[in-house]
């Protein structure tokens, strides 16, 4: 990546979080538990707490396929506020038509940031009965929203003529088997157009280490930005269903002991202490460029986390919340005519 | 325990085997297209999907890339991934959709290891797949090219790798850790 400041000009989609990556400063991102109402307040609630110490926002889609308000309305509601969304896109439950025109979408209301995910499986959620779509893999949607962005085309060859600008993300899980492919698995999603990675939640610091040095071997790490998943356990309960209950999540034993030595009121205070401390080990290897918070209900303490682990302020303060979607609007008008 | 597993765990003989039929089959082309493309595959496709089914429970999906995927199917895979494993692995190297089930990638990648020929093809993009092939025999639509017809933008995607030229530098047999 450039260090140098590029122009507006040489951005790939001008998003802040792109900006902060290229700028060579430490990102950090947080992930929003999508509401279960019709309420847009819900969402403005909690962008609000994560929005003071994070550079963008992850709006999920239907994570652990448990149905929640989608991830581009969520979006669509971020933007119209001034909140930087990254937008999570799984291929579990759309096809590629489907897809592509919720790429287009996203990107009219202002999204820049999107994060191309296979999905977790439908057996995984509380409607284990529905049809599971996966007509296209990561790696596919990464590349096809690679071709709308940089050769203007749907998948058809069809003419788009206003193409999105995204900047690309996707996920890597250094955690799980085949471990040694995991690195030629990032390989292939840089190839496939990866323009930064959030990875799994990360609780096992010698195997990512181990991880990133592969990644350094191959001389890939200078090729993407790296933004390394954390998150705080709640007690030694929570974690032990996170590892058994949510894919791909992989808790050493060392820390769920830990966390079942401490007396239950301390509990939370101790997996928050674990958090703050597996984000200055990882800070401190190279190749990686943030940190993404993922606090399943336990938004709160995003932001002492945060704090704690000495990553504010961030830097350029958010924009505050714009209770007018007109004034935003004219805005993103604006902010397009400049880059033409 | 079955023929189809025993073979399976020599994918080097496989992918011997897999080198001589298209072989055979590029020869043949003259004399199939001689037949019509059309009522070859009549005759080709029963005996082909009962062979692939025996080895490698194939799905036909009428664009088999078994060579590039460890002669391991990626259409076994529940979420039918073509590129590699997903994040879901469980921690014995099981599916997530199916706990009992190995996960395909995690064998793929292994019987990748034992492939000089093409076990480095795996680093490849493997493009969408073609629904519109399902069913039809993979080594006719091999001879028409059918099987090589990519969306529009993915052209020539699946030559590219970020990687070392020298693509068998990143399969050792054994890790350092």
């Amino acid at each position: 990546m450039n260090a140098a400041a590029p122009s507006q000009e040489d951005y790939i989609s001008g998003s802040r979080l792109e900006r902060i990556l290229r700028a060579g400063r430490f990102a950090v991102t947080a992930e929003l538990n999508p509401p279960d109402s019709a309420d847009p307040q819900e969402v403005y609630d909690a962008a609000l707490v994560l929005s003071r110490v994070c550079d963008a926002i992850n709006a999920t889609d239907a994570s652990g396929a448990n149905c929640h308000m989608s991830s581009v309305a969520i979006c669509a509601l971020l933007t119209r506020a001034g909140y930087e969304p990254v937008m999570q896109v799984a291929c579990r439950d759309r096809n590629r038509i489907a897809i592509q025109g919720d790429v287009l979408g996203a990107a009219a209301m202002g999204v820049k940031n999107l994060l191309c995910l296979t999905g977790d499986d439908t057996s995984a959620g509380d409607q284990p009965e529905a049809k599971r779509v996966f007509d296209l893999d990561s790696i596919h949607l990464l590349r096809t929203v690679k071709i709308m962005r940089d050769q203007g085309q749907y998948l058809s060859g069809r003419k788009i003529t206003q193409p999105p600008r995204l900047f690309l993300g996707a996920a890597v899980n250094p955690f799980v088997q085949p471990y040694d492919w995991r690195p030629l698995r990032l390989a292939k999603k840089i190839q496939a157009g990866a323009n930064f990675i959030q990875t799994q939640y990360c609780f096992d610091v010698p195997r990512f280490r181990t991880f990133m040095q592969q990644v350094r071997d191959l001389g890939i790490d200078q090729k993407v930005c790296l933004l390394v998943g954390v998150g705080p356990l709640r007690s030694d309960r929570a974690a032990e269903f996170m590892r058994t209950k949510v894919p791909g999540v992989v808790i050493p034993d060392e820390i769920v002991d830990r966390l079942r030595k401490t007396p239950s009121e301390k509990k939370q205070e101790v997996g928050k202490q674990i958090c703050v401390e597996i984000i200055q080990q990882v800070r401190e290897i190279d190749g990686v460029a943030g940190v993404h918070v993922m606090a399943y209900r336990q938004e709160e303490l995003v932001a002492e986390i945060i704090e704690e682990a000495g990553l504010l302020p961030r830097p350029r303060q958010p924009k505050a919340p714009d209770p007018d979607p007109f004034t935003q609007e004219r805005k993103w008008k604006r902010g397009t005519e400049d880059t033409q | 325990m079955s023929i189809g597993s025993w073979l399976r765990d020599r994918p080097h003989f496989l992918e011997l085997v897999y080198d001589g039929t298209h072989w055979l089959f590029k020869r043949l082309d003259p004399v199939i297209s001689w037949i019509g493309y059309e009522r070859a595959e009549k005759l080709i496709t029963p005996p082909e999907e009962v062979g692939k089914k025996v080895v490698f429970d194939c799905r036909m999906c009428g664009q088999c890339i078994l060579h590039s995927t460890g002669m391991t199917c990626p259409m076994t895979c529940p979420k039918n991934l073509r590129n590699g494993p997903c994040g879901g692995v469980r921690n014995n190297g099981n599916c997530e959709v199916k706990p009992e089930m190995r996960c395909v990638w995690v064998e793929a990648y292994e019987r990748s290891l034992d492939m000089p020929v093409y076990g480095p093809e795996m680093v490849l993009l493997q493009p969408p797949v073609n629904r519109m092939l399902e069913d039809r025999s993979a080594w006719i639509t091999m001879l028409t090219g059918e099987d090589q017809q990519v969306p529009a933008g993915w052209e020539g995607v699946s030559q590219l790798t970020i990687l070392a030229e020298d693509l068998s530098v990143h399969f050792p047999k054994t890790s350092d850790d």
